[in-house]
């Protein structure tokens, strides 16, 4: 067994700098790596390019980091829900780079699968194909999308093991799986993380291979954006 | 005239027997509601669900269990939970049956206009370019103007493209017209609309052939 276990969330972190570019899975906050993100606001890192589907909401998630200016680039689908980030985006001091959202997980699959780019549907036609190299496969047309690359990968699981292996949750599990192995360095904080030989091999998602660094996350609030009920009748 | 529930019923009956079937954000959403309960239908949300089910009740939310409109949901037995990448290999690679979505702007062509107002509203595709560019049942849920009035139903489209010859079907307030090579035709007429309020509702060309029947929302 390898052995991916880090103490915490610092040591997890060690390596990254200012202008590097991060991937970092969660759908609006659903899945993302909160202790990653809370650490990048302590150290400070500033210049970052953020590959993530959305960009949180003011005051939770990758808001913290756009509320400190540590934001210089967005690479996403959809952006709403955040006040401070239209602000900065409007005004020109953020770079923003919209796009589709399957694409944009495919980029990230892409980059962990050894694909340097690949054609997709999406997009053609539009402003998001602009300046791409466009060709057409039996009869309908299709765009060239590169693969992302990134330094490193900030991913959240449920369970994760000491050898890296990961399962994760519900719909939490969104853009993480593809996120592992796509950056130089990935980094699992998990909700729990336990002893090798403690998951059953057949329901791990991620295996180990894909992660450099695993730890336990010291507490997940796991805010809920649109809290919808029904009443029992 | 039908209201945004009444749109959502006349769609419904849109969806058949063994569908896997998109909801956009809106109208769509509502769809689920008039689903006949005789068919079997599985719900996606392409944040990585199929077999979504109702809300939760009060005290069962779950923060990891949410839709594409990051709404707290359940699952319904059969369901199943999948990552981002797979969940659009489901949508490109055309296994979902209908996909039904909302839009600022339709072109009598069939390309839709629905993610970005330039200078006014950036909030980004989402799931949106990938489901119009991959999807063949495509049925867009709208009213057939916008709040100032003018026509949603054009010749050609102003504002930045979603997708390119992509609608299907329109279901509006008004109408249920179907995009053909000739421009929308007129299927259906809402209760107590005319051809001729229909007719200067939409701006595109408008194919009315013989008698227009009245939509069926019962």
């Amino acid at each position: 067994m390898i052995k991916k276990t880090v103490a915490d969330v610092a040591e997890a972190l060690k390596g990254v700098e200012d202008g590097m570019t991060f991937m970092l899975g969660g759908f609006g906050l659903c899945g993302i790596p909160e202790n990653a993100i809370d650490e990048l606001v302590r150290l400070g890192i500033k210049d970052i390019t953020c590959i993530s589907n959305n960009a949180g909401v003011d005051d939770f998630g990758l808001g913290l980091l756009l509320q400190k200016h540590q934001i210089k680039k967005m690479i996403s689908s959809y952006v709403g829900e955040n006040d401070e980030f239209e602000r900065q985006m409007l005004s020109g001091e953020l770079d923003v780079e919209l796009t589709p959202q399957g694409t944009l997980a495919e980029k990230c699959r892409a980059a962990q699968a050894g694909f340097p780019a690949f054609y997709t549907p999406a997009g053609y036609g539009t402003e998001v194909a602009e300046g791409k190299e466009t060709r057409e496969f039996d009869g309908k047309m299709y765009v060239l999308e590169p693969a992302f690359k990134a330094d490193f990968a900030f991913v959240k699981a449920w369970k994760g093991d000491e050898a890296g292996n990961l399962i994760f949750k519900g719909t939490a599990r969104n853009f993480n799986p593809s996120m592992c192995g796509a950056a130089t360095i990935t980094v699992a904080e998990v909700e729990e993380l336990l002893p090798a030989g403690s998951l059953d091999p057949n329901e791990i998602h991620i295996p180990g291979i894909f992660v450099q660094r695993i730890f336990q996350g010291k507490s997940f609030e796991k805010r809920i954006e649109q809290r919808t009920v029904r009443q029992k009748s | 005239m039908l209201d945004k529930n009444g749109i959502a019923k006349r769609i419904a009956k849109e969806v058949k027997d063994g569908y896997y079937v998109n909801l956009g954000i809106g109208i769509p959403t509502l769809v689920a509601n008039f689903v006949r309960d005789d068919i079997s239908v599985e719900f996606q949300s392409e944040n990585g669900v199929l077999g979504m089910g109702p809300f939760p009740f009060e005290g069962e939310e779950d923060a990891d269990i949410i839709n594409a409109g990051k709404q707290t949901i359940t699952t319904l037995p059969g369901a199943s939970f999948f990552d981002s990448s797979l969940s659009f290999g489901m949508i490109r690679g055309q296994h979902v049956d209908l996909t039904i979505l909302g839009a600022m702007e339709v072109a009598e062509n069939g390309d839709i206009a629905n993610w970005k107002i330039p200078g006014k509203m950036v909030k980004g595709m989402g799931g949106a370019m990938d489901l119009v560019a991959s999807a063949e049942n495509i049925i867009v849920a709208m009213m057939h103007t916008n709040r100032a009035g003018k026509s949603k139903l054009l010749k050609r489209c102003t504002l930045p493209l979603t997708g390119v010859g992509c609608v299907t079907k329109i279901v509006t307030n008004l109408a249920v017209l179907e995009v053909t090579s000739k421009g929308f035709k007129l299927l259906e007429k809402a209760p107590g609309v005319s051809v001729k309020e229909i007719q200067e509702a939409t701006e595109g060309n408008l194919v009315v052939e013989g008698e227009i029947p009245e939509m069926d929302i019962s």
